[in-house]
């Protein structure tokens, strides 16, 4: 299912970039991937689309794409909104390569602010786009003191800004973004995914790719790394708590999920935040005929526009992530989807 | 017994390099013998040296020239003259103290902290060592409302005992005594003498300077006489109790004359400083 | 607690250089010359060839006329600028006998973290204002891998008690301390992680006379307690009278005279540091 049938595009090069661009970032990649977590500056070229928007993490994927690859673009696990639309759109006429909303078919997947909820194999990348690649600039503004302190390895103000977080609010209140120590040296900015998704860095099967375009900067989290949120002996690393929630659609009870406000209802509702998993599940339950629990239509679904209709059978816009609200990626995100306020 | 303190041709010159290079001369050739567990007593006119002497020996002065051989708790001669800073520091922690005329304290510590302290810098646990502050206290006849009191606080006498107390309670072998009488009102010296007393009782090697020479001859063994840098007599107490007109050149009648000098009239240093104390 | 006879510290030649310098600085400057800038290339030698050596629970104390360099000499042991040239060892790094000025800024930011404590004349030099007193505190237990809250809470309430700023305060900002506070809490912070070495820098200068004597004694009390070797850099002279066991007196950019503090007080040898004794009021 989801398999685009476009042809690519004759006037560029396969997948947009040059190739001595695309061997350019594949060094840098190399580079990441020897020295786990340290970000690598590379020259990050100019794209049709605005940098900011996943610069980073398309120039990754156009670097490393081939022919035979199988793509899965996907934004806030979404595969069917704006951002992860163009951006596939992009890569498909530029490359001409199959795409998949199911993550096991995907050879490589793009993704802004989610890691899929089924375990990756060692055959897949996982690309992620990066707004702010460096941790660090929670406590302190300087680029060139942030890269002296992980030059020496001085990550006690991140740790302080921790302490004071819980001395304030009792508890860490970091929801996305979540600073984590890879390779036990290297802090890293692991996007702003939510801590659900921050302990699938660790030890995983798979290759992560960091890549921040208007940051100009690529790290990596190579499979089999040790990929560790700080935390501390008496203030564990938590992941959001879902206890009591199922998504109305699929019923699932342990996925990451958004929550939304039927206003008809005055309830709130939870929907599983990564659309392919929740469409296979759903899928698996009809052929199995297991009943389910809510009616299949979303109720916050929205007709789609008529140039996603293709790609994207769940018209569910992805939603912010209650905890997220702080940080800088939320602003990004207002910017691109433009509806959600906060 | 052997002899704790020997010290030969001891010389101490100041070089007053801010007047010019000026040469005061503290003390000349200086030599006596002191064994263990005695007392000896320094005597001499004001500015004689017999401060410099002891100050020599704690080496708060460099000695110019001579030695003064020490025999340590382990038997080690070491020449304190010239020994390494380090070794004096461990020596004045553990087995040599001087006291002087002023109480020198960190400001707002209570007295019985002030004890305690010099218990804690030998490795006293902090209890203990305020336990036997307290028990040295008493000793000293403090009046008990002023051990949690800063000593700066105290009259002249308290502040003296505690001078006394906070080298005293150490127990070390070697003590040098800077005038521990000097201008006490009688009660705080019959403590004192008491106290001392029960030092030389308990073993420690002493030596003081006294200006009080009824005090000195109730305490001391020996008598050693200073005048104008050098040494001029040696006696037995009893003598100085009765002779207390200083004469120059002949300041007591002469006993043992054992030292290196002998007697000397010659009265050079004029202008010397003896205690320093006064310019500093 | 006494001295053990162990040095934690060694410092060999420890040379520092302000311009490219020239073969002849060291010599052309110095007491002897009257100055400290080199008369050939105008380099200024802040330290010249300064060599000494610190044992367990000894206080060293430093005097010396501002300019002379006895802060330069404190900022190149702590990292904070680099040694012209000269060697540093300290005995809990590596096999004792690593000279720390040549290693990479990870080892130094190591040695820093772990073996030493120091507190800046200034303060804010030493703490953030804008982490509250306990962060500041607990920012040093974080940089030698303390990772427990309420063990980081709890060392950092004894510290603060003891060095008598209130505990109500502990998560406040000390942006908005008095200096003499700050001062407390920047102490409370270099102690946190029981390092072997406190280097201290004009550490009572500024201070409220009463708040002077009770952070004098709180650190002689931290040496006898903690067998904490420290350097103690002032140009009071009565602050090294109560804390300096041994006492070198510097003068454009070289150490003139060491001995006991006793004896360099009351019976300097050199001519400049008989002019300090005696200017003392």
């Amino acid at each position: 299912m989801g398999v685009n049938q476009n042809r690519k595009h004759r006037g560029y090069n396969f997948a947009f970039l040059d190739e001595n661009t695309k061997r350019e970032i594949r060094r840098k990649l190399l580079k990441a991937v020897a020295i786990p977590g340290y970000q690598v500056p590379f020259a990050s070229p100019e794209l049709p689309i605005a940098r900011g928007w996943g610069t980073g993490g398309l120039q990754i994927t156009m670097a490393i794409i081939g022919p035979g690859d199988v793509l899965k673009v996907i934004d806030q696990g979404c595969d069917g909104s704006v951002n992860a639309v163009n951006i596939r759109k992009l890569l498909v006429k530029t490359t001409g390569v199959a795409t998949t909303f199911d993550t096991n078919a995907a050879s490589i997947i793009q993704t802004r602010h989610r890691i899929p909820e089924e375990a990756m194999r060692q055959d897949q990348i996982l690309v992620l786009q990066v707004p702010i690649p460096e941790p660090l600039r929670y406590v302190e503004a300087s680029e060139a003191k942030t890269r002296e302190m992980h030059g020496e390895m001085d990550y006690s103000r991140m740790w302080v800004y921790l302490y004071e977080n819980i001395v304030q609010y009792g508890e860490i209140t970091i929801g996305a973004r979540y600073p984590s120590l890879v390779n036990r040296r290297y802090l890293i900015d692991p996007s702003p995914i939510p801590r659900w998704d921050v302990p699938k860095l660790n030890q995983a099967e798979t290759l992560y790719l960091f890549g921040a375009g208007r940051e100009k900067r690529i790290y990596a989290v190579p499979p089999h790394t040790l990929a560790e949120p700080l935390e501390f002996e008496d203030f564990r690393f938590r992941v959001e708590d879902f206890t009591g929630r199922s998504c109305i659609r699929c019923g699932a009870t342990d996925t990451y999920m958004n929550e939304m406000y039927d206003s008809s209802s005055g309830r709130k509702l939870f929907v599983c935040s990564d659309s392919g998993y929740c469409d296979r599940r759903r899928e698996q339950s009809v052929t199995q005929n297991l009943a389910c629990a809510e009616p299949t239509g979303h109720p916050l679904g929205r007709v789609p526009p008529k140039a996603e209709a293709l790609v994207a059978p769940i018209q569910e816009r992805s939603r912010s992530y209650p905890t997220a609200s702080k940080e800088a990626g939320a602003l990004e995100q207002v910017v691109i989807e433009g509806k959600e306020a906060r | 017994m052997g002899n704790v303190l020997s010290v030969r041709q001891l010389s101490k010159h100041f070089i007053l390099h801010i007047l010019g290079g000026k040469v005061i001369a503290g003390c000349e050739e200086i030599g006596f013998d002191l064994k263990q567990g005695e007392f000896l007593g320094l005597t001499g006119p004001s500015g004689a040296g017999k401060s410099t002497v002891l100050k020599c020996i704690y080496r708060t002065y460099l000695p110019t020239s001579g030695q003064m051989l020490y025999t340590g708790k382990d038997g080690r001669q070491i020449d304190l003259a010239c020994a390494p800073e380090r070794e004096m520091i461990r020596l004045r922690r553990r087995e040599i103290g001087y006291v002087s005329q002023f109480l020198k304290v960190m400001p707002r510590v209570p007295a019985v902290d002030v004890l305690a302290g010099e218990l804690r810098q030998k490795g006293w646990e902090m209890e203990r060592a305020r336990q036997r502050a307290r028990e040295f206290l008493k000793i000293m006849d403090i009046n008990q409302a002023l051990w949690d009191a800063y000593p700066s606080t105290f009259s002249g006498g308290e502040q003296q005992r505690i001078n006394l107390a906070r080298t005293l309670i150490t127990e070390p072998r070697l003590l040098l005594l800077d005038e521990p009488t000097a201008s006490l009102d009688i009660v705080t010296r019959q403590i004192v003498i008491r106290v001392l007393k029960d030092s030389k009782a308990a073993g420690a090697t002493m030596i003081g300077v006294f200006h009080d020479l009824d005090v000195m001859g109730r305490l001391v063994d020996r008598v050693f006489g200073i005048e104008a840098g050098r040494s001029s007599t040696q006696c037995s107490p009893p003598q100085v109790a009765t002779d207390l007109t200083p004469v120059p050149g002949h300041y007591y009648d002469s006993a043992s004359v054992e030292c290196g000098a002998g007697a000397s009239t010659d009265r050079r240093g004029s202008g010397r400083i003896a205690s320093r104390e006064d310019t500093l | 607690m006494a001295a053990t006879g162990e040095a934690v510290l060694d410092v060999r030649g420890l040379t520092r250089l302000y311009g490219a310098g020239c073969p002849d600085c060291l010599v052309l400057t110095g007491p002897d010359a009257g100055t400290n800038i080199c008369p050939q290339c105008h380099a200024i030698v802040a330290c010249n060839n300064i060599s000494f050596d610190l044992e367990q629970g000894e206080i060293l104390g430093i005097v010396g006329e501002s300019g002379s360099g006895k802060s330069t000499l404190l900022r190149c042991i702590c990292f904070d600028e680099e040694a012209t040239a000269g060697e540093c060892y300290f005995a809990a790094f590596g096999t004792g006998r690593d000279d720390a000025f040549s290693q990479t800024g990870q080892a130094r930011r190591y040695i820093r973290n772990h073996l030493l404590g120091i507190v800046y004349q200034n303060p804010l030099m030493g703490i953030k204002p804008h982490f509250t007193a306990g962060g500041n505190v607990a920012e040093k237990l974080l940089t030698a891998d303390v990772y427990n809250v309420s063990l980081i809470r709890q060392r950092a309430a004894t510290l603060l008690q003891r060095t008598e700023v209130p505990l109500a305060r502990m998560d406040d900002f000390p942006a908005n301390f008095s200096g003499g506070m700050q001062q407390r809490v920047q102490i409370a912070k270099a102690l946190a992680n029981n390092p072997p070495v406190l280097l201290l820098d004009e550490v009572s200068t500024g201070l409220d006379v009463s708040v002077q004597a009770r952070v004098l004694d709180l650190i002689k009390e931290i040496q006898r307690d903690l067998g904490i070797a420290m350097i103690v850099v002032s140009h009071d002279l009565g602050v090294i009278r109560l804390l300096a066991d041994r006492t070198g007196v510097m003068q454009h950019g070289q150490v003139i005279e060491f001995g006991l503090t006793d004896q360099i007080l009351e019976d300097p040898q050199h001519r400049y540091t008989q002019l300090l004794v005696h200017s003392m009021l």
